[in-house]
């Protein structure tokens, strides 16, 4: 019996690296040879995850760049379309994994959109606290790693001290550390834990000193400033055509926030300003952040000021679980429960979008449901995705050792970005 | 102008273009022909404001002629209103590049022929972007299972040389210019 032998070749990551590098070299303009490519990432430390730049470079400066994602795609919607509406929400928490909190929120607020239901008042109000703990969390680590990057070590000790304490709190509210998935549609799994609020005003009264601390260090710091100001400008012209959201927009001049331009979960109830950089460049957009830090810990002690009492879930019973006692004891709610257990939320047919303003950008959810209790198409508009989309734009004409910092001012998620 | 005049606006203007409209939840969502909906989409951030694509998505209606459809979502930062434009793409039709329009749609458009399939008439750079180039599938399909198919592994074959083979002392002091100063490869004896 004749054998046939194949030749198979092995997905080599530097052979992938350098068969691009010679094909962008086929096309580049530069025909006397003095331009290389150079390749920087999927691992890098300044590039947060695994996002890869192909660069082309005439000594020092970058001429071209292209970016390269998709390294961390694991198929978020193609997996949705497959499982019930509540099924989905540990998915979300793997989105912006820096700020799983907020996106359990803006999921659920998007399928309550398409089912048209609304939390009660309590309800709102505690996702309010999940989602300003989750932009804290978020910019702390982004300022922290920006700092980092540009050479300031000391600022992402601080800032990942205070992050460890919002893991504490998240561990009291949800039970879990990071993967929080604290939500549900209609609600959530648990109110408040005893003592919750006391240990937010204590967090937030020890971070303030930790805000003006890491502001003390960086913002008037000489090297921190020459590192980053006029560095990676969007103009607000750029960053409106490009789809820019979040404090990268925000950073560009463009006073645009989804919770005061089309307020959800009552945040026009809350007194709170929305910080807008002038030039555009990397220092712009840190600033922002620290900024919005502080008006987060402003929300934070509002709504807790006035708490409101009562349920936290919405009133229409046929799309909850029943309380567990209950399942035990009653005939009616055991059928309840199994029907919604196997066959999820009958939601309507119809489609819906809404987007939430998460620590990195709006994160929006468009849903087109054709009946039953699985979404037909579920589409995740991620901000880190399309904040990532302007950096062929924006890098070229800088130097190498200024993508770091360029990087680390944009503050992307890759888990975000390639879904 | 709320979301819902401008919806009449663009019926009046586009007149038999606008197929139809519909509201659910609040949110507009406008019809279109596929080849009328570049210039309804211009007109849309030209005239009535909406300057920011917020998103751009497909939708794969299997069984149904025609088969895709791709989604827009607009909004504009001077009157905070939102509007859907929807758009069926007949078979052996590409949908129009609106890169022109809103430079922020280069990555959305690649994303959906990347997963989806549907090709972008006009787009300065249509690849693939999440999957690798030359990816058979288009994984958002309906028919292509979730646990995903067997494929050929990335396309990337071996190049003549890596660069720095042989290790990283390659440079030749006093050559010329950086090529043969820095060449791409130790050179052997004889090249010399």
């Amino acid at each position: 019996m004749p054998t046939v032998t194949r030749e198979y070749e092995a997905p080599d990551v530097a052979a992938k690296a350098a068969m691009q590098a010679e094909s962008m070299e086929a096309t580049t303009s530069d025909i006397v040879g003095e331009k290389m490519v150079l390749n920087m990432g999927p691992s890098h430390p300044a590039t947060h995850g695994v996002l890869r730049l192909v660069l082309e470079m005439d000594g020092e400066i970058i001429t071209k760049a292209d970016p390269d994602v998709g390294f961390l795609h694991r198929g978020d919607e193609k997996i949705a379309e497959n499982m019930h509406y509540n099924q989905f929400v540990p998915y979300t928490d793997r989105l912006d994994y820096l700020a799983p909190l907020a996106n359990n929120v803006a999921y659920a607020l998007a399928c309550e959109k398409l089912m048209g239901w609304e939390v009660p008042e309590r309800g709102r109000a505690i996702r309010v606290i999940c989602c300003e703990l989750a932009r804290i969390s978020a910019h702390m680590l982004g300022v922290g790693v920006f700092a980092m990057d540009v050479g300031a070590m000391t600022v992402f000790l601080y800032t990942f001290t205070e992050r460890e304490k919002i893991y504490n709190l998240c561990e009291q509210l949800t039970g879990a550390r990071f993967t929080t998935s604290y939500t549900r549609v209609g609600g959530q799994v648990r109110d408040l834990p005893d003592g919750f609020v006391s240990a937010v005003r204590k967090f937030l009264d020890e971070l303030e000193p930790v805000i003006d601390e890491v502001d003390k260090l960086l913002t008037r710091n000489a090297i921190f400033m020459a590192r980053t100001q006029n560095l990676g400008v969007i103009t607000k012209q750029e960053a409106i055509d490009w789809g820019i959201s979040g404090p990268n927009l925000r950073g560009s001049g463009v006073a645009h926030d989804l919770r005061k331009s089309n307020p959800y979960l009552d945040y026009e109830r809350y007194d709170f300003d929305i910080p807008v950089g002038t030039t555009g460049d990397c220092y712009d957009r840190y600033l922002v952040r620290m900024e919005e830090m502080r008006q987060s810990v402003r929300i934070l002690r509002q709504v807790m000021d006035k708490l409101p009492g009562g349920p936290i879930n919405v009133a229409d019973a046929k799309g909850l679980l029943p309380k567990k006692e209950k399942v035990l004891m009653k005939m009616e709610e055991l059928i309840h429960h199994f029907i919604i257990a196997t066959q999820g939320i009958d939601a309507p047919p119809g489609e819906v979008y809404f987007g939430a303003e998460n620590p990195k950008g709006e994160l929006g959810f468009y849903i087109h449901s054709k009946g039953g209790g699985v979404p037909y198409r579920l589409k995740i508009r991620s901000p880190s995705f399309i904040n990532l989309s302007i950096l062929s734009k924006m890098i070229p004409g800088h130097l190498l050792s200024d993508v770091p910092s360029v990087l680390g001012s944009l503050d992307f998620v890759m888990g975000e970005c390639d879904r | 102008m709320n979301a819902a005049q401008m919806v009449n606006a663009l019926k009046e203007k586009f007149g038999e273009a606008v197929l139809s409209t519909t509201e659910f939840r609040g949110e507009q969502t406008v019809h279109v022909s596929i080849a009328s909906v570049k210039a309804l989409l211009k007109y849309c951030r030209d005239e009535l404001a909406f300057d920011y694509l917020v998103d751009l998505s497909t939708l794969d209606h299997m069984g149904e002629e025609p088969r895709f459809e791709v989604v827009y979502e607009l909004y504009g930062y001077g009157h905070h209103a939102h509007l859907r434009v929807r758009s069926k793409i007949p078979d052996g039709e590409d949908a129009p590049s609106v890169c022109d329009i809103w430079a922020g749609a280069n990555w959305h458009e690649r994303e959906a022929w990347d997963m989806m399939g549907v090709k972008f008439s006009g787009h300065p750079d249509l690849r693939r972007i999440l999957m690798w180039e030359g990816y058979p599938f288009f994984p958002l399909r309906k028919e292509f299972p979730l646990a995903g198919k067997p494929s050929d592994l990335p396309e990337v074959g071996f190049t003549k040389v890596a660069p720095m083979a042989d290790g990283p002392f390659v440079t030749s002091a006093g050559a010329a210019d950086t090529v043969s100063r820095e060449p791409r490869a130790k050179r052997t004896e004889d090249e010399k």
